[in-house]
């Protein structure tokens, strides 16, 4: 964000930062990306340590909310299974918009090794992914790299989000 | 000569099979007289003629009609008061009929009882769960997966299946990656029908490459725009690349002249 010194006595001794609001608005979205807590199989445990003082997501801004009111992000860890599909969509539909969906590994991304009936083959089929991150499980360094492209992603976007809204639904 | 076999799919089938492998049995064993077993069988001789030890465990075949009172015998009179497993195994392929299995736990003597019994497809059998509560689920599930349903079940719906799934996932009918309605399911419950052509079909091969698919693939040297058509024919001569971009390995090979 590109900060100006302007006249500093007209403005009663206060800094000023001059910006657009579309710069505005995503620092702001970008910098609090608040994730569901939606671990579904073992990427889960890489999720929560992800989250755990070691890696620690809170310095991006990145804290798990408990409920889809409350998130920007659906981290999708694990298997999604066909059965639990419906609840998945669900709780995305339940998310305030602008929203995005982070794909973690194999199984989300394409179903990995359970090529069978019961197990959605890509979490794609249901949602509208953003940022796909292989790996079987990913580190939580992967899933690190995959909020700051995540970031990135938004700081690109525009923030009038009629114009993000997508026209279909996957 | 050696016989000729096709070629076609060689990597489908078995790479190597054993002609001369017979698959092991495991022994059949007389009950001793006077152990427990033998008891156990002698209550029982009214419901099964031929009982037999394999692995240390009395096997028994019944009836299906007298499972229930085989299972309350042997939980009142012989001390098998857990009853840890049941399910069935599907032999519809090859002797048309499913045999249900309930495996029976004595804890007090940790001694083990299988109880069998065959039934055809389409048939019932009566619930144990009046004896053994651990039956609500395990039948449940045996419903879920074959299709067997159990006559005066408290609760008897698909236990680990959706409620509005379509076959029986355990037969040995039932494909692995799943049927027509299995492989929709998903798309059909939360788009609807209509919404199944904008999905498209799963893709079961994740290494799958589709040359006409200019989102995701390009080919080097024939590199289109992004979403470009391409099915109606691609360019004719490859891009020429500079020179100084492709690094020619075989003649900067200072060091490996050397190293040969």
């Amino acid at each position: 964000m590109a900060q100006h010194q302007v006249n500093y006595a007209s403005a009663a001794g206060l800094p000023v930062a001059l910006t657009s609001v579309d710069k505005l608005v995503n620092w702001g979205r970008s910098n609090s990306l608040w994730p569901l807590t939606y671990g579904l199989a073992c990427c889960a445990i890489e999720m929560m340590a992800s989250g755990a003082a070691r890696f620690d997501f809170d310095r991006f801004g990145t804290i798990f909310r408990a409920s889809p009111r409350q998130a920007d992000v659906m981290i999708l860890a694990g298997t999604l299974s066909k059965k639990h599909a419906e609840f998945t969509r669900r709780l995305y539909d339940q998310m305030a918009e602008p929203k995005w969906v982070i794909s973690m590994g194999s199984c989300a991304n394409t179903g990995g090794m359970f090529n069978t009936y019961a197990t959605v083959q890509g979490v794609d089929r249901i949602v509208p992914v953003d940022i796909y991150l292989p790996g079987c499980a990913p580190r939580p360094e992967t899933l690190q790299y995959a909020l700051m492209m995540l970031q990135k992603k938004i700081r690109r976007e525009s923030a009038n989000m009629n114009k993000n809204t997508k026209q279909r639904l996957v | 000569m050696r016989k000729y076999t096709s070629k076609d799919n060689v990597q489908g089938k078995a790479y190597y099979t054993d002609r001369f492998w017979v698959a092991p049995r495991v022994p059949r064993l007389e009950v001793e007289e006077g152990s427990h077993f033998a008891n156990v069988a002698s209550t029982l001789k009214k419901y099964c003629k031929e009982p037999f030890i394999e692995v240390g465990q009395l096997i028994l075949h019944i009836k299906p009609s007298d499972n229930i009172s085989v299972l309350s015998l042997l939980k009142e009179k012989c001390g098998y008061t857990q009853c840890s497993e049941l399910s069935a195994v599907d032999y519809l392929a090859r002797d048309g009929e499913f045999e249900i299995f309930y495996q029976m736990l004595n804890v007090t003597q940790a001694l083990r009882v299988r109880v069998i019994c065959r039934i055809k497809q389409g048939e019932a059998i009566e619930s144990i769960v009046p004896l053994f509560k651990m039956a609500n689920f395990a039948e449940r599930e045996m419903f879920d997966m074959f299709g067997i349903v159990s006559n005066n079940h408290p609760y008897l719906k698909r236990i680990l299946m959706p409620d509005d799934w379509s076959g029986h996932p355990l037969l040995k009918t039932y494909p692995l990656q799943g049927d027509e309605a299995a492989s929709w399911y998903e798309v059909d419950k939360i788009f609807g029908k209509e919404y199944r052509d904008i999905i498209g079909p799963e893709n079961r091969d994740p290494a799958k490459i589709d040359r006409y698919d200019t989102k995701r693939f390009s080919r080097v040297g024939y590199e289109v725009p992004f979403d470009a058509d391409i099915s109606e024919g691609e360019k004719e001569n490859p891009i020429e690349y500079s020179k100084t971009i492709m690094a020619n390995y075989q003649k900067s090979s200072k060091q490996l002249k050397e190293r040969r």
